[in-house]
This record gives structure tokens, C-alpha cells and sequence, in this order.
């Protein structure tokens, strides 16, 4: 016994004064991103969706150019037009993605790996979620820009384009970018959260899609005032505001609406990383 | 050097892990032995603070996991449960873990080696065999170069071949000086990698001794003896450490007396002998005996 203790006090390893650091952490998280191709793969989707949507939505619309519908031609916003298909098809990729990075992780028992190396949990989650913010921004924004001058680019054939210096148009462009990112951190949140994908994902589509949906079965004004505080998903909710041109009536101001849904990607993380630190893994 | 405190861990009216009180000592083999369901899978989980005690406490090297600076340099484990992700590459794997850490590549490639992987090192996980799993969980158990090492039934999937190899790993590793805490539900294997076992059944500590002193407490060394004068025999080995056992067909079964003594015996008083025979119970009977009724699922033999 004795020989064995002196054993350990005289092992030297080459390890020695190694120390798990956040900025390790942060390499860690972007190593697991960079070597998983399904994250590539759906991050592909989402540009592809973003620009080539755009592409499609104004070059249709300048081919039938004007509308014979009157409200078609007045509700017309070359800026929405380039930009808009590509936030709302573009939502789900990116939330789909957030919540995978997380439930992949559940799904295949890796995480108990992560947490192994770093069992104080809660700096993974910071990381993953730094990351992966920091990532779309850098590969979001840009190709929402791209969305927007490839889309104005087509309708100016029929000279019904606008430039990036209109007013509110550089916002609403960089406010789309910013959005997306936003819905893929509530993804991840709700990825922490429920641990399963398919739960996770049903839940992040409801939010966005069915919730808006069921708030127009209640009776007036009930509908705008309750759809004005859903984070995200459709026209008229918190999140969307941010990166339309003109305020709706019952709407939120860009700003105001974007920090509503980042109240609530707050709040998602905030209740994940609180279960993270006491459930078991 | 793993210290285990009373540990309890319950999940709802279920007892996992029943107070525990042991501890894994560096520079030998500690095999952590139990049937299935007995809670070793959940008391290495516990070390691991992936699951938190509901009472007592463990400790590894004096410091709870979830204290350690470096934990992959302190604690190595391979969890009985996969736990890579299936769509990236082993090196990948082994890349994410050692860079929270700021292991270099370098280390991870040696390893890869070191566990005969480096052909397969860039290929998805999701492909991987039983067998390479387990070699990339023990590469990754290994990572950190850690004084603690834990195995949760390595042998599971591999080949004789690589039962043999992960045996002399063991070995090795604990003749470095390190604590190797190693379990299984197969008696046989532990009688030839392990040093000391740790024997539990549902939960609760069965016994904590060198293997040695498990073998001759557990071994029993009965002899089945026939004769025509059994009872003159009977008579003659009467004593205060013997006990006899009568088990019809004229035998009966002697226990505390050797064969060679009792043959003796008889020949010195002109008993003859019909059947003398030395009934060794093997390792794997003596665990059976002692965790049998704690066995949480078995099977009913049909007479």
C-alpha cells in the first residue's frame, strides 16, 4: 500500500499543469462544430434558402410585373420581397440546426463524454451557444446582404428595386441576419431544455408557426396584442419586426421587437442552463 | 485513489446504489464486481458527477470531479454506455475532448496508435464495430494521460484477442502507479486482471478484499466420500471444524478436513474406500453464492 501511494506521488506525466480554460472550451465547441458534417449540411440549407428564395420570389415578381391585384401592387416592398422568403424558410433551418448541436449530443451519449471533461456543465452550454452565435452571424448576415442585392439586382430589370441607403432598408437587411440568429439560439435553448430532437424540434415549429396561428382563434383585439409578444416566426410577432421597413400598426418598434425575442432566448437559456447544472445527465 | 463515502443514489423508489463506503487504491487492479443491475454502471456515473448523489459522497483524489481543474488528467473513463457521437471521426472525437483541455494533436495521434485505430482514425464512428468502439473509448480514457482510470466492463465486444490485450493494458497501467478501477459481471475475467475486487449486489457492498482472501473465504473445499462403514468413518473425522453432510446413495460430503487427510484416516483403520473425492467450488460459484440473492433479474431454471 504504502509502495503504491509512493507509486502515484512519483508518476510524472508529460500532462502535467494542464487546466480546462474557457477559451478551451470555446476551441472544444468549435472543433465538435467544424467536424460534424450534418451541421455543415443544414448551415448549407440555410444560405440556400436565404439566397436563392431571394433569387426566386424577385425574379417572379419582375416577370409579372405590375400585379393585375391592386392590393398586390400597394403591399409591394422590394426590400421584404428579396429578404422575406428567405427569413421565414430560412428560420426553421437555422432552429433545426441549433436544436441538432445540442440533441446530437443526447441522442448519441456523447454528452456525457462533454461533461466528463468539463463536469462543471455550465461553461458548455456559454460556449456552444458564443459559437454558434458568433458563427451565424458571420455566415448569416452576409448572406442576407447577398439575398437582398442579387433580389434587387432582378427587380430592377423592371426598375421597381430599392437601394440599401432607403430609409430603414440597411436596418431591415442586418435586422434579418440578426433574427435568424436569434431563432437558431431559441432552438438551442430548447435543445438544452428537452434533450430530445423531436421534442425540441415540435417544439420550436409551435412557437413559430402554430402559436400565431391559434392566437388568431381568440376574439378581437386579443389576436394583435398577444401575436405582438410571440418571439418570432410570422408577420406582426416581436421578432419580426427587426427586419420590416414599416412598424405595424399593433407591432413593436424594430428594436423593441428584437429585444423581445432575445428576452426570450434569455429566459430558454437561462431555465436550461438552471436544469444543466442539477439534473443528471 | 477514489473515496467513496456512504454513497447512495436513488432514482425515484429505485436503489441504485446503497451506501458505499470503499476505497480504490493506486497501483493495482480493483475489479467492481456484480451482477447485472447490481449498480456499478451508476456508481462510476456518480464518480463521474454525471449523476449526483442523493447521499454521501465521492471523492477522487481528494476532490469531487466537478472540482478537478483538469478532470481528463485525473480521471480517464470508459463508460459501459457509447458515448461518441456517431457522425464524426475518431480523431475528431479525440480532438474535441483533448481541446478543452489544450491536449495537442500530436498526443490524440499516439493514442489512435497506440489502440490500432490510426487506419480508421478519419472515418465516422457511426460505422465503427463493437470492438473499435471500445478501443476508441479506451483512447479516449487515456487522453489525458490520468492517474485514475475507470473501465466499465471493457471486455464488452471484443475478441479474445482484445479481452488478452485490454488485460495486459490494465495491468500495466496499474504497475505505472495508477488507480485502475475496473468493473465487470464476469467472475473469471476478474480472477486474472484484478488484484483486489470490490463485490456488490444491489447496490450494497458484498465484499472488499484481495482477490486472494476472496478465493479461499468463498472457495469451499467439501469432499464426497463413499464407503460401506460410513458411519465408522463418520465417526472417526467428528470434530469441532468438520461437518458432514450426508447425501444419500450411501456418500456423504465432508467439509473442513482435506481428502488426503481423511484417505489416511480410513486406510489407518482399514475403511475401505469406494469414492473420495475433493468438490472445489470454482471463483465464478463462490461469487454466484455470495450475490444471489441479490441478483436483480434472473432467470428460473426449470428442475
Amino acid at each position: 500500500m504504502t509502495a503504491a501511494t509512493a507509486a502515484t506521488v512519483e508518476r510524472r506525466s508529460p500532462l502535467d499543469g494542464v487546466r480546462v480554460t474557457f477559451p478551451r472550451i470555446l476551441r472544444a465547441e468549435w472543433v465538435r462544430f467544424r467536424s460534424l458534417r450534418s451541421s455543415w449540411i443544414t448551415l448549407g440549407i440555410t444560405v440556400a434558402l436565404i439566397i436563392g428564395l431571394a433569387a426566386l420570389a424577385c425574379w417572379g415578381r419582375a416577370s409579372h410585373w405590375p400585379p393585375h391585384d391592386r392590393g398586390e401592387l400597394l403591399s409591394f416592398n422590394p426590400t421584404l420581397q428579396s429578404i422575406g422568403p428567405g427569413a421565414i424558410f430560412g428560420q426553421l433551418a437555422v432552429g433545426v440546426l441549433g436544436v441538432l448541436l445540442v440533441t446530437g449530443e443526447y441522442a448519441t451519449g456523447m454528452v456525457r463524454a462533454t461533461m466528463a471533461a468539463v463536469p462543471r456543465r455550465l461553461p458548455v452550454l456559454i460556449a456552444r451557444t458564443v459559437v454558434f452565435a458568433l458563427l451565424m452571424l458571420a455566415v448569416l448576415v452576409p448572406s442576407v446582404f447577398a439575398a437582398f442585392f442579387l433580389g434587387q439586382d432582378l427587380l430592377s430589370a423592371k426598375h421597381i428595386d430599392t437601394t440599401i441607403g432607403a430609409p430603414h432598408v440597411l436596418r431591415a437587411v442586418f435586422g434579418a441576419g440578426i433574427y435568424l440568429v436569434g431563432i437558431g439560439l431559441l432552438g438551442m435553448g430548447l435543445g438544452w431544455l428537452l434533450r430530445h430532437t423531436a421534442g425540441a424540434i415540435a417544439s420550436l415549429f409551435g412557437i413559430l408557426l402554430i402559436l400565431p396561428l391559434l392566437v388568431h382563434f381568440l376574439p378581437s383585439p386579443w389576436p394583435d396584442n398577444v401575436t405582438k409578444w410571440l418571439p418570432g416566426g410570422v408577420d406582426g410577432t416581436a421578432g419580426v419586426a427587426v427586419w420590416n421597413t414599416h412598424q405595424g400598426a399593433h407591432s413593436f418598434g424594430p428594436w423593441t421587437g428584437f429585444g423581445v425575442l432575445m428576452a426570450y432566448v434569455a429566459i430558454v437559456l437561462v431555465a436550461a442552463a438552471a436544469m444543466l447544472r442539477t439534473r443528471d445527465v | 485513489m477514489i473515496e467513496m463515502t456512504g454513497l447512495t443514489k436513488r432514482y425515484g423508489d429505485k436503489t441504485a446504489v446503497d451506501g458505499l463506503t470503499v476505497t480504490v487504491r493506486p497501483g493495482v487492479v480493483t475489479g467492481f464486481l456484480g451482477p447485472n443491475g447490481a449498480g456499478k454502471s451508476t456508481t462510476m456515473r456518480l464518480i463521474l458527477g454525471l449523476d449526483r448523489p442523493t447521499k454521501g459522497s465521492v471523492t477522487v483524489n481528494g476532490r469531487r470531479y466537478d472540482q478537478l481543474p483538469a478532470p481528463l488528467h485525473e480521471v480517464g473513463a470508459l463508460l459501459e454506455a457509447r458515448s461518441v457521437h456517431s457522425g464524426r471521426s475518431a480523431r475528431n472525437h479525440l480532438l474535441a475532448l483533448a481541446a478543452s483541455h489544450g491536449i495537442g494533436a500530436s498526443r490524440v495521434d499516439a493514442l489512435l496508435e497506440l489502440v490500432g485505430l490510426t487506419e480508421v482514425a478519419r472515418k465516422r464512428v457511426g460505422a465503427f464495430s463493437l470492438g473499435m468502439g471500445q478501443r476508441l473509448g479506451i483512447a479516449a480514457a487515456l487522453l489525458g494521460d490520468p492517474a485514475v482510470l475507470l473501465f466499465d466492463e471493457p471486455a464488452n465486444g471484443l475478441d479474445p484477442e482484445g479481452i488478452r490485450w485490454i488485460r495486459q493494458l490494465l495491468r500495466r497501467l496499474s504497475s505505472e502507479g495508477r488507480t485502475v478501477f475496473v468493473s465487470s459481471h464476469v467472475m473469471s475475467e476478474m480472477a486474472l486482471t484484478a488484484d483486489h475486487l470490490i463485490v456488490v449486489g444491489r447496490g450494497r457492498l458484498m465484499a472488499d478484499m484481495p482477490v486472494e482472501e476472496f478465493v479461499r473465504r468463498g472457495t469451499r473445499h467439501e469432499v464426497r466420500v463413499r464407503s460401506p462403514r460410513l458411519s465408522d468413518l463418520v465417526a472417526l473425522v467428528q470434530g469441532p471444524d468438520v461437518s458432514v453432510r450426508p447425501v444419500g446413495d450411501g456418500a456423504v460430503e465432508i467439509d473442513g478436513m482435506p481428502s488426503e487427510a481423511i484417505g489416511e484416516l480410513a486406510a489407518s483403520h482399514g475403511i475401505p474406500l469406494h469414492e473420495l473425492a475433493p468438490i472445489g467450488a470454482s471463483l465464478e460459484e463462490a461469487f454466484i453464492d455470495m450475490t444471489g440473492d441479490a441478483v436483480e433479474y434472473h432467470a428460473e431454471v426449470a428442475e
